[in-house]
């Protein structure tokens, strides 16, 4: 019964995904649905998909964070100049670049509880200006020159699955016991839903608020080493738009942009569509316009299907 | 012409869970003012809801001066000239009155909107219902009781026939409610029905003409005000007899659990001092405005405090925010349940646990079957009327919501409680179950501050009430030597 319901909520989704899924598989007849395209599909929106771990977090307590295409150009950058300009080992240059993610992160929560500006505001101001650090730190210029096992992280396997795809799944898995079975994940939705009564209720919102944004700019940071370990090059202009993907994926997910509604599953269906379509489009050779076009519609179609949906399971 | 203006017949509606209205029949007379009856969940809201239409009905017909509807669509409803008026307001705040009373329809001169013909028509209206207001004030500058004087002209200017009026008078002072009282007899006399809902007794004899009275969503009866009594009127609310009666409390007082010293914030606050015990029942009497709830707030922490201290068990505490608060052991049941004290998106459950997940989790995991146990033994104790554990807390009545919030401070722990106006908008059987559940938390040994607006349930329920007016102190009384009118003198003051 219970199990029902909540299966219910993402029904609508999950209904467009394998449509999805069956239309490409009938027009490229087959060669959509191989197991390497598959296995492609996966992977290249496994960045995508850690940082919408993130987001939804934020978006859950009603907030948004913007700076996430920026924070990925940035840590980019600073990855790839600690080990190639610093020498530095890249295990302790991967550490260090963490670090610099979760207080970014950390200081996009403070903007936002403790100078009181909206998160939208917040994070739009820090998208301008990370962008900017990111050109200034490596003068606009590429930063290449790596060790070579460095790049097992973006392009190697475990047991033939691509290792971004396993620490999506590992992000996803660890994402979903945190929002559903911890203390941090009830009061995160209890924010989103009523933040005032969450503070009478004796929760420290700001702590919790500075613990989203924190989070999403970490994962954001791992989305980013994965990122420039697939293109061994540290590149400024890298994560134009990543942001509005990653925003899409979870919007896609049904997670309400007003805070307190929506399941990290429903995320999980929202970032393969936006996978499957994007592949789809590319095998059926459609031009990168149209596909830009499709993208926009298949959002709208696939959110306005999905509130049709729950709207029609309210009312009966 | 026919004598009745509205009849519902045999209108049905369920919500996952709860038949809301179980074929109800209702007619109402042209020109009357009809109270309805009943108490929370006993289908009131749905009822409006359904004249309104924001919600259809699942079954039955609604007729109207002749024409019989399934059902109304809200811009039918406006058409025919029905409107309502809700404990919450719909009105734009950075508008004027007279913006506000013509949204929507603006009176234009070309493209451009005739500010002038607007503030004009709009002061001619309200000069015909008896109130002098401007019509170019911004509506966030007017207090509540002028609001909804707003929305009535606005109601008005629409060719209205029938006003629905939902508990308009909960958050008036008793000086607004006699001038809402003198507006709603002059709309009477204009020849608009109106559809009068209220908890308050002394409200419903005092308008209504007749009285229809629901009970869990099936119509009971259609009374005559004039031959009714006060006490029949609710026992059929309740399907019972019931006496307002308080529960008799027999607990000792204990050690002072909670000190409060020269507390000052601003103009707000201005020198309190007092002291709570275990198992004391503190009352605080004032008027609207008085500086009650800013007091509640200053203790738990919401709001800041200028200078003064507190005191929990004899020793100095800094209370900076309300999680402090709570690890002191203190609660707050807030006045308004809507905006502070529910998580309307979370189930009956997550609501319980909200403020004890640490007794049921470790390492910050959550336990399951643990929290289900804690929370289901809550349900029970306090009688919670829901589906299940797992239904939406807002799909509760108002008195269930509240027993919800109170439950989350029982699972704390709490000793110290802060109910602030914990009756409000409660009908009486969960009234009297408020009272006892007040009673036996006092027993247990916890202090508790009771905030009221009813004098009435002071001086049954507290062991000493203090008054405030504008943020001080004025006067203190021991149990059973306060009246009403006496601590309306120190409440009102000069």
């Amino acid at each position: 019964m219970k199990r029902n319901k909540k299966f219910g909520e993402q029904l609508g989704i999950l209904i467009v995904l394998i449509f999805l899924v069956v239309y490409f598989s009938a027009v490229t007849k087959g060669s959509f649905i191989r197991a390497d395209n598959l296995l492609n599909i996966v992977r290249q929106v496994s960045m995508i998909g850690i940082s919408a771990v993130g987001m939804t977090f934020v978006i859950l307590t009603a907030g948004i964070d913007l700076s996430v295409g920026s924070l990925m150009s940035l840590i980019n950058i600073v990855c790839a100049l600690l080990m190639v300009k610093a020498g530095l080992h890249p295990v302790f240059a991967i550490f260090l670049s963490l670090v610099v993610s979760c207080c970014i992160g950390l200081l996009n929560g403070l903007i936002v509880t403790m100078a009181k500006i909206p998160p939208l505001i917040a994070t739009l101001g820090m998208m301008i200006s990370l962008r900017g650090m990111s050109y200034l730190l490596c003068d606009g210029e590429p930063v290449d020159g790596f060790e070579d096992w460095f790049r097992i992280i973006g392009q190697g396997d475990i047991w033939k699955t691509p290792i971004p795809v396993v620490i999506m799944l590992v992000t996803f898995i660890l994402g979903w016991i945190f929002l559903n079975k911890t203390t941090y994940g009830r009061y995160i939705y209890g924010i989103g839903g009523n933040e005032q009564a969450s503070r009478l209720s004796g929760v420290n919102v700001t702590a919790i608020k500075c613990l989203v944004y924190s989070l999403s700019s970490l994962l954001t940071g791992v989305a980013a080493i994965i990122m420039l370990s697939r293109l061994t090059t540290g590149q400024p202009k890298i994560g134009t738009g990543f942001e509005l993907d990653v925003i899409t994926a979870v919007v896609l997910g049904s997670v309400s942009i007003f805070g307190g509604q929506g399941r990290l599953t429903g995320v999980f269906i929202g970032v393969l569509i936006m996978g499957v379509l994007r592949n789809g489009l590319v095998i059926l050779d459609v031009s990168e316009y149209y596909q830009q076009v499709v993208s926009g519609m298949v959002l709208l179609g696939a959110v306005a299907f999905d509130n049709l949906s729950k709207n029609s399971k309210n009312t009966t | 012409m026919d004598q009745n203006i509205l009849t519902v017949e045999n209108i049905t509606k369920s919500y996952p869970g709860v038949r809301a209205l179980d074929n109800v029949s209702i007619d109402i007379k042209r020109g009357e003012v009809h109270a309805i009856a009943g108490e929370n969940g006993a289908g009131k809201s749905t009822l409006i809801k359904i004249l309104t239409g924001a919600v259809l009905p699942d079954s039955g017909k609604i007729n109207l001066e002749g024409k019989t509807y399934p059902a109304f669509t809200p811009h039918q409803a406006i058409d025919l000239g029905i409107a309502a008026i809700y404990q919450e307001l719909n009105l734009i705040p950075y508008l004027s009155v007279a913006e506000n009373v013509f949204f929507g329809r603006e009176i234009r001169f070309g493209p451009f909107i005739n500010s002038r013909t607007m503030s004009l028509q709009t002061s001619s209206l309200l000069a015909k219902l008896g109130i002098a207001m401007d019509p170019d004030t911004l509506v966030k500058d007017l207090s509540v009781a002028f609001q909804q004087i707003v929305e009535i002209a606005k109601a008005v200017s629409h060719d209205l026939k029938i006003l629905i009026m939902d508990e308009p008078t909960a958050s008036l002072t008793v000086k607004e409610v006699r001038h809402m009282f003198d507006l709603v007899k002059n709309l009477k006399e204009k020849g608009v029905t109106v559809i009068y809902i209220s908890h308050k007794m002394s409200e419903i004899f005092e308008l209504a003409d007749r009285i229809t009275v629901l009970r869990d969503g099936r119509f009971i009866e259609t009374l005559r005000s004039e031959n009714t009594q006060r006490r029949q009127l609710v026992s059929l609310m309740v399907g019972k007899e019931l006496g307002e009666t308080y529960p008799e409390k027999t607990a000792q007082k204990g050690n002072v659990l909670l000190k409060v010293k020269n507390i000052c914030t601003g103009d707000l606050l201005k020198n309190i001092s007092f002291k709570l015990e275990a198992g004391e029942i503190l009352g605080f009497a004032g008027l609207v405005g008085a500086g009650r709830t800013q007091l509640a707030r200053a203790i738990f922490g919401a709001d800041k405090i200028e200078s003064g201290d507190i005191l929990i068990d004899g020793k100095k505490v800094f209370i900076k925010n309300p999680d402090q608060a709570v690890k002191h052991g203190i609660g707050l049941i807030p006045e308004d349940r809507k905006l502070h004290g529910i998580l309307a998106n979370m189930s009956v459950k997550e609501n319980i646990s909200f403020s004890s997940l640490k007794d049921v989790s470790r390492f910050r995991i959550i336990n399951s079957k643990q929290e289900n146990n804690v929370t289901s033994s809550f349900r029970q104790k306090l009688n919670i009327k829901t589906p299940d554990m797992n239904c939406r807390v807002e799909n509760l009545s108002g008195g269930n919501q509240q027993k919800v919030v109170l439950s989350k401070w029982l699972a704390s722990h709490s000793r110290i409680l802060i109910f602030d106006e914990p009756t409000r908008g409660v009908d009486v059987a969960a009234k009297q179950q408020i009272y006892e559940l007040i009673a036996n938390l006092a027993e247990a040994g916890t202090g508790i501050i009771l905030i009221s607006s009813e004098t009435e349930e002071l001086i049954g329920m507290a062991d000493r009430i203090l008054v405030m007016r504008a943020g001080s102190i004025t006067g203190s009384f021991e149990k059973g030597q306060a009246t009403q009118q006496s601590i309306l003198d120190l409440a009102i003051g000069d």
